[in-house]
């Protein structure tokens, strides 16, 4: 038996979210017998986690300081073992400018991109090469924050003039936003546990008519196929890309990787999660009951690997 | 294909009506408004800590002297004629006569909004509401699958007229709404009350109609300047005009008492409603109001609310002025607890409110109030649960984050010039018409 500190909520925009997947592993932990603490991280975390002292903390937080590293270099300064990937891994895949340049270096396909700081528009006139990027990317572009893990400020502009307020609202994230070719095709993501890829997920907008750019990301206007069916050798080929990135970015344990099947039968990746949502919709649980693995089996699995990287 | 099991064993379960109760990107931020060291402007609460202890504990000895197993016990559904007499006296003031057979004791005006809504509408009928309309009756809607047609206002309330040409679009496809739903006093979310002309035609259109009509009426007694016009119940005189009042803004909120005033037969059908969701509202509530009429005056604690909340509006209206920049709007509110900004459309709301939370501040993105995406670039600012140091400090830091994207977005647009820009291109007929002020001009009014 061990005793297992919870990590949930915090200042992050995605905290509802955290909440769901805190108290779904809690009760999972319960029940594989492990004495758990849940904490909602806020400005006494130290002296929280210097209370409890934990065997191991179960980082159930989405978004900035849960999933950027900054919660994962605390605990290390605390001599903590914690779940999910090191400090590196969620300070590389949590910036997603720096994720994509990691690939594009690594031969991993990404969508084609552009990645701007407020200063350069500020202060460098970067405005001005607008007009370029915009032919080079060709509408539609997806502009989005560098860092926000969610779907939030994430637009979809369809021609010039929607440009600046679709900037406008990334900043609102971020001080640094990346406008990105827009990949017409399907959603597939892959998850993975300990190095090994799950079952291919497939996000399937509900309804039909024109396809809403926003829709994907609202609860009960998306259906989530899984195993996805796709042609042959396709499945293949996306975990082993997702697998490649997961550890171009040095992640550990567990994690997701969000890509795209375009209509030309080419894959690309999006992004690399840390820290994927672990509630009743959240697509990393929904993979490994795919495959067989039980929820509290995964929790299970997920502590087990953060105790054996501890130094003893 | 098979679909993961978690999401299939309760999938199955939930009624088609859940569909459209969804989750939103904006329900996820207001989740962390809550934390205490945000200066929320979001919400819609009145000031309970102006209310005295010692009120409070001479009510609550009198109920436990003089009613105690009565007020442990159930009620009548319909409510407690010693309530309902209260409840009348709270009308008058407002120039209402009620008997109390007219009307139903509720649990809060919100369940008036649930069992109106309830008792008139089946799945695809239509319910008209103004754009902007109160956030909290938009999940009301939905759940039970109305079709929300939104008429635009400005500064003085409902535009009659276009709700007329949109009785005769809805008439011409073969639709007849069932009810009209407005907030014609110092509405939610807007801030502007109906003039007393739209209120008379909006009385005749639901005669010729022959349409109900819910007046929403929580913040009528809280008027920090000018006449009250006629409250539409009083216009009507109680045939097509269904009235739904609450003691919410003029007692308390937690003490969740409201009520309905409608035409016999509709009430009816509403007693029945309230009999399946809770047989009756609580009788504790219902007695301490009695106890609490009884024990003082209860117009002078609204008195004192009034003075609290118009130096807090007139806190925010100034503070406005300082701190936003002149391509914002604002509605000038005579009474009740909200302001509605409307800022350059390419400010989305939502968005600035997860850049303003990085500053703890916080405030409502238009859209709530909106069920067909419009309002993107709007905000409802509550001026009544704040103080007025916090009311100033908000404002100044949402005004900082705003400023800061106006200029953004001339530094991308290449319009440099745009923070000095005296109007904003005009408007057109889709878009939420407001009074059209400059912050300096309306400065120079003085508040």
């Amino acid at each position: 038996v061990s005793a297992v500190a919870v990590l949930k909520g915090g200042r992050s925009l995605e905290r509802q979210v955290s909440l769901r997947s805190g108290a779904r592993v809690e009760d999972a932990l319960e029940r594989l017998g492990q004495d758990v603490v849940a904490l909602d991280v806020g400005p006494d975390l130290i002296s929280q986690l210097r209370d409890a002292s934990p065997d191991v903390a179960f980082i159930a937080m989405h978004g900035r300081d849960g999933e950027d590293g900054t919660v994962q270099e605390l605990l290390e300064i605390l001599d903590i073992p914690y779940t999910g990937s090191g400090v590196v891994a969620c300070v590389r895949a949590t910036d997603k400018v720096l994720a994509k340049h990691l690939m594009i270096e690594a031969g991993i396909p990404t969508p084609e991109f552009f990645a701007f700081s407020e200063t350069a528009f500020r202060e460098l006139g970067a405005a001005d090469a607008l007009p370029a990027i915009e032919e080079r990317l060709e509408f539609p572009i997806v502009v989005k924050p560098s860092s926000q893990g969610s779907a939030l400020g994430i637009k979809f502009a369809r021609s010039a003039s929607d440009v600046p307020a679709a900037l406008v609202a990334a900043f609102s994230y971020d001080s640094r936003v990346l406008l990105e070719r827009h990949i017409d095709g399907r959603d597939l993501a892959v998850s993975i546990l300990d190095g090994e890829p799950l079952p291919v997920v497939e996000a399937v907008p509900v309804g039909d008519g024109f396809y809403d750019f926003e829709a994907r990301y609202e609860i009960g206007r998306t259906e989530f196929v899984c195993p996805a069916e796709l042609p042959d050798g396709v499945t293949e080929q996306a975990q082993e890309l997702a697998v490649r990135t997961y550890r171009l970015l040095g992640c550990s344990a567990f994690g997701r990787v969000d890509l795209m099947l375009g209509g030309d039968g080419e894959l690309t990746v999006l992004e690399a999660n840390p820290i994927p949502g672990l509630t009743e919709t959240s697509l990393l649980p929904q993979a490994a009951e795919a495959a067989g693995i039980s929820f509290d089996e995964l929790v299970g699995r997920i502590v087990e690997l953060a105790l054996e990287r501890a130094p003893a | 294909v098979s679909t993961s099991r978690d999401i299939e064993r309760y999938a199955g379960l939930f009624a088609a009506r859940t569909r459209v109760m969804k989750s939103s990107a904006m329900r996820d931020l207001m989740a962390v408004t809550a934390r205490p060291e945000v200066i929320s402007l979001a919400g819609g609460l009145p000031d309970t800590s102006t209310f005295p202890p010692d009120t409070f504990a001479a009510v609550a000895q009198r109920i436990a002297t003089e009613s105690c197993a009565k007020a442990l016990q159930y009620g009548p559904t319909e409510g407690l004629d010693e309530t309902k007499t209260c409840i009348a006296e709270v009308m008058a003031a407002e120039g209402m006569r009620v008997a109390p057979e007219d009307l139903i004791v509720t649990t809060g005006g919100q369940q008036v909004i649930d069992l109106v809504t309830k008792t008139l509408i089946d799945p695809g009928d239509v319910v008209i509401a103004e754009g902007p309309t109160y956030p909290g009756a938009v999940p009301v809607f939905s759940a039970y699958q109305a079709d929300v047609v939104q008429v635009d206002m400005d500064a003085d309330g409902m535009r009659v007229d276009l709700l007329e040409e949109t009785l005769d679009r809805l008439e011409r496809d073969g639709r007849r709404p069932k009810f009209i739903y407005t907030v014609p006093s110092f509405q939610n979310p807007a801030g502007v009350t109906m003039s007393q002309p739209r209120r008379r035609r909006l009385v005749e259109v639901a005669h010729e109609r022959e349409l109900l009509v819910l007046e929403d009426n929580p913040y009528g007694l809280l008027r920090y300047e000018g006449d009250a016009p006629p409250p539409l119940l009083s216009l009507d005189g109680g045939v097509y005009v269904m009235y739904l009042g609450t003691f919410s803004k003029i007692l308390s909120p937690g003490i969740r008492l409201g009520w309905v005033v409608a035409p016999p037969p509709v009430l009816e059908k509403i007693n029945l409603g309230k009999q399946a969701a809770d047989l009756c509202t609580s009788t504790l509530s219902q007695l301490m109001v009695q106890a609490y009429f009884e024990e003082s005056r209860w117009r002078d604690y609204v008195e004192s609310l009034t003075e609290v909340y118009r130096a807090r509006r007139d806190t925010m209206l100034d503070a406005l002025a300082d701190h936003f920049p002149r391509q914002a709007e604002w509605t000038r509110p005579a009474g009740g607890l909200f302001i509605w900004v409307t800022l350059p459309d390419f400010i989305d709301t939502t968005d600035l409110l997860a850049r303003a939370l990085r500053d703890n501040v916080a405030f409502v993105p238009g859209e709530a109030a909106f069920l067909d995406g419009r309002g993107r670039n709007a905000m409802r600012l509550n001026f009544s649960g704040s103080d007025e140091d916090a009311i100033r400090e908000g404002i100044r830091r949402i005004g900082e984050v705003v400023t800061e994207q106006v200029e953004l977005y001339g530094t991308l647009t290449g319009e440099h010039q745009a923070v000095q820009v005296e109007e904003p291109p005009a408007a057109d007929d889709n878009v939420l018409q407001l009074p059209k002020r400059s912050a300096r001009s309306r400065r120079a009014e003085g508040s």
